[in-house]
């Protein structure tokens, strides 16, 4: 298990996409064959829809929606669920 | 170019601030006032501002009348004339500048916004609640400004609280490419008022023709930023080229509905406006209607995938929140 948290990398609003797709390409993308990833969004009041886009869309776009059965989204407050639902609704709809 | 500061220019009436604009002789730009009165919405001061350093950078040279208006304080606590390197001979104590505002900010990358967002904006408000759709808007905007203007002087930002209406007006301002040639790298536009439409519409980005967007762009971020305009019934201006697309509020006891289609909101627009070299955009965030950020994504969700929902909705997955 892969365990990431966001907090310490963007403070308490996740708002730098730049950092968001670090974290994907380097720390997410390269084990997803193998390991189950955890994003913990412990202390984050908000982000942006860019921020989650940049974070997890690829993802989705490159494996396929089954990638979301690896990946768990912890400690989210109901905004950051919110945009999450959204990226993860208009990639599917893509995908389709 | 020339550009007049009135007694009044929010976004409401914003219209004949931008058409008294004359955007020729690029070389040379004069700033004058109202004599009696000058109460302007941020956005009007970033657009001076951004005039200022465009005509600086490029060699030229700025004539600003001397202020008499009581505002005059005004102008100098928002730093106009501090951004412009202009002597206003006024002296303003220190501590007036820890007020409900930001300052004209001159912002050219992540860090200096992770900072502006982090340091400037909670001085607006004491409410979190209230500050969580100011730093949504703020970051948006200015990676806007980062990611499509090609802009070589970055992002022109000012906020303002009002007090007496209770609404938090925001500037974002770029003397970039403009939404038309941004938007043309991908989609084929008929003008700049059709550029705006398609900017504002969820899914289209000047990044890539594909609907949805790139690894990093998903087009979505002026939609979301005119949808929480939209549901707290305020104003929101986007400005460039010819073209100027205003929101306009939703009337109150009006239902509240998110359009794909920028035209179908309630709104002005034109194409005949003086030429803006890059893009304009102001806000206002009204805190007495201020609806909670997890109602407009609600909202959001309902508009963007009403379709889906109905078609495919058994066929999707769910993130799992632990």
């Amino acid at each position: 298990m892969i365990y990431i948290k966001l907090f310490e990398r963007v403070g308490s609003f996740a708002e730098d996409k730049d950092i968001a797709r670090a974290i994907r390409t380097e720390e997410i993308l390269p084990y997803l064959e193998e390991k189950q990833v955890t994003l913990d969004f412990e202390n984050i009041e908000g982000a942006t829809q860019s921020f989650i886009h940049a974070l997890i869309s690829d993802l989705i776009r490159k494996k396929g929606i089954e990638v979301l059965d690896k990946i768990f989204f912890k400690n989210c407050n109901e905004t950051v669920k919110g945009i999450i639902g959204i990226v993860v609704e208009y990639m599917q709809d893509k995908e389709e | 170019m020339e550009i007049h500061l009135p007694n009044s220019a929010f976004l409401g009436n914003i219209d004949p601030f931008i058409r008294s604009y004359r955007p020729n002789n690029k070389k040379e730009l004069k700033i004058s006032f109202n004599d009696a009165w000058v109460s302007v919405h941020p956005v009007v001061l970033c657009m001076v501002a951004s005039l200022g350093l465009y005509v600086s950078n490029g060699g030229g040279e700025i004539f600003c009348q001397k202020p008499t208006a009581t505002s005059k304080h005004y102008l100098e606590r928002m730093g106009l004339f501090q951004i412009l390197e202009l002597d206003s001979e006024i002296k303003i104590k220190s501590h007036e500048s820890a007020g409900r505002f930001i300052p004209l900010t001159q912002i050219f990358n992540s860090q200096e916004l992770y900072k502006f967002i982090t340091e400037m904006i909670p001085l607006l408000h004491s409410e979190p609640s209230h500050v969580e759709p100011i730093k949504y808007v703020i970051s948006e905007l200015v990676r806007n400004v980062f990611e499509h203007s090609e802009s070589e002087m970055g992002a022109i930002v000012c906020a303002q609280y009002h007090k007496k209406n209770n609404v938090i007006r925001i500037g974002v301002v770029d003397s970039g490419i403009g939404i038309r040639k941004s938007i043309s790298y991908s989609y084929e536009t008929e003008d700049d008022l059709h550029a705006l439409q398609l900017a504002l519409t969820p899914g289209i980005t000047g990044k890539t023709r594909n609907i949805g967007g790139t690894e990093t762009n998903a087009g979505a971020g002026l939609f979301f930023i005119k949808s929480i305009a939209k549901v707290n019934r305020d104003f929101f201006v986007i400005y460039s080229g010819n073209a100027l697309y205003k929101l306009l509020k939703t009337l109150p006891g009006s239902p509240i509905k998110l359009n794909m289609n920028p035209f179908e909101d309630r709104s002005s627009r034109s194409n005949n406006f003086p030429y803006w070299q890059g893009t304009v955009v102001g806000i206002d965030i009204s805190l007495n209607r201020h609806q909670t950020f997890d109602k407009l994504l609600e909202l959001i969700r309902e508009t963007y995938f009403k379709d889906i929902k109905e078609r495919k909705k058994e066929r999707f997955k769910k993130p799992k929140f632990i």
